[in-house]
């Protein structure tokens, strides 16, 4: 049997069901949308972005987008990655920290200036800052960044990366990983939300 | 990042160039891991795909993933409307240039140029008659976080006429340019 296709087991899509069979149509896409979720956490090289690294940004950008059973999932990934129950109170706290609504941000000086729109600028708390480390500490701002402000980004956010000891390819898989998860927690809730209105 | 740079400041149907803010691998440098990564060989010459295979097992997969997405018209939503969803994603995230791809070809596709720019100059609440307007305020939804999709968008979906297929192509269209308008906006800037 083929191993379980990660957003169908969180989405709840049943083999044989109507929602499998509409999935089958995209097969490819179903099939790189996991293979997408092994690479990112069961990378062939995890030198520039740890296993735990992965997991921690994980469970915190899931757990932004609410309760969900995307963020548990990843939050449990957390628990059981070596390491990871020692950050599970910082990675709570943090979430609960940097709840807020998105998109907000602003756009480049000009006619799109009456669109800016403010929001938190999220910081890592003092608290959680030793558990975490200076690398995280700047991932998850990062990906806070990432989730609810991304047209905010600029280059000094890289730099804030590469100085907090990021490599250019771990940023690039850092980034990788926040922009799928952003992905597949809307697949997962759009596929929920069709499958209880057909139940 | 290079002085030449133009940032746009509207959103826009032209053609954008985009410059990476860290370092893309030099082409000199890439092996067949690499290429494979790439999928297309030709996407070597790009800087955003060669900044991106420094991961190239997810870029590999992003890459099929979207394609499929977007160009397995075989069933389904017809593709205007797919570049439509990630057209309307882009606008609300905030991403000019992917917008700006995908506004073209939800132009090219749809014959509705005029259309499309509206959506462009008055955003995500521009009205685009019932069945884009569907489209459009899902992917808005989707979007939004926490996400707001709910059975209301299914509700106007299916009204406008979709069946549960083509709904999950508008949730997937929708879904993945969440995933490259993080990519776009955070790894560098668009240009003139």
């Amino acid at each position: 049997m083929a191993p379980t296709d990660l957003i169908d087991k969180l989405a709840g899509i049943e083999p044989g069901s109507a929602l499998d069979a509409i999935r089958a149509k995209r097969l490819q896409a179903r099939e790189n949308a996991q293979k997408s979720y092994l690479s990112l956490f069961e990378p062939i090289d995890a030198g520039d972005v740890s296993l735990l690294e992965r997991a921690a940004v994980a469970a915190f950008v899931t757990g932004l987008h609410g309760e969900s059973p995307v963020a548990t999932f990843y939050r449990d990934k957390l628990a059981a990655t070596t390491g990871g129950a020692a950050l599970l109170e910082a990675i709570d706290a943090e979430i609960a920290r940097g709840q807020t609504s998105g998109p907000y941000g602003s756009f480049p000086p000009g006619p799109l200036s009456v669109e800016n729109t403010a929001g938190l600028i999220y910081r890592v708390g003092a608290a959680s800052k030793s558990a975490l480390g200076p690398r995280l500490v700047a991932a998850l701002e990062h990906a806070h960044l990432l989730v609810f402000r991304p047209r905010d980004a600029a280059s000094d956010d890289m730099k804030a990366l590469l100085a907090a000891g990021w490599s250019n390819t771990g940023i690039v898989t850092v980034s990788q990983l926040v922009a799928f998860l952003s992905f597949q927690v809307r697949v997962v809730s759009g596929l929920r939300t069709l499958a209880a209105v057909n139940a | 990042m290079s002085a030449t740079v133009n940032p746009p400041v509207v959103f826009t149907q032209d053609e954008l160039g985009w410059v990476s803010w860290i370092d893309p691998l030099p082409e000199a440098e890439l092996t067949e891991r690499h290429f494979n990564g790439l999928v297309d060989r030709a996407r070597a010459k790009s800087e955003y795909f060669r900044l991106l295979v420094r991961d190239p097992e997810v870029l590999e997969a992003r890459t099929k993933t979207d394609k499929d997405i977007f160009y397995n018209v075989a069933d389904g939503l017809p593709r205007a409307e797919r570049e439509l969803a990630a057209a309307a994603t882009s606008r609300y995230n905030g991403c000019i240039y992917c917008a700006s791809v995908h506004a073209r070809f939800a132009s090219t596709y749809s014959k509705r140029r005029d259309d499309v720019q509206k959506l462009l100059d008055e955003g995500v609440n521009a009205d685009l008659g019932e069945r884009w307007n569907a489209v459009v305020k899902a992917s808005v939804a989707l979007a939004s976080t926490p996400i707001a999709f709910g059975p209301d968008n299914i509700k106007e979906l299916r009204s406008a006429g979709l069946d549960d297929a083509e709904i999950v192509d508008v949730i997937n269209g929708a879904s993945f340019f969440n995933w490259a308008n993080r990519l776009m906006l955070s790894l560098g800037e668009p240009s003139k």
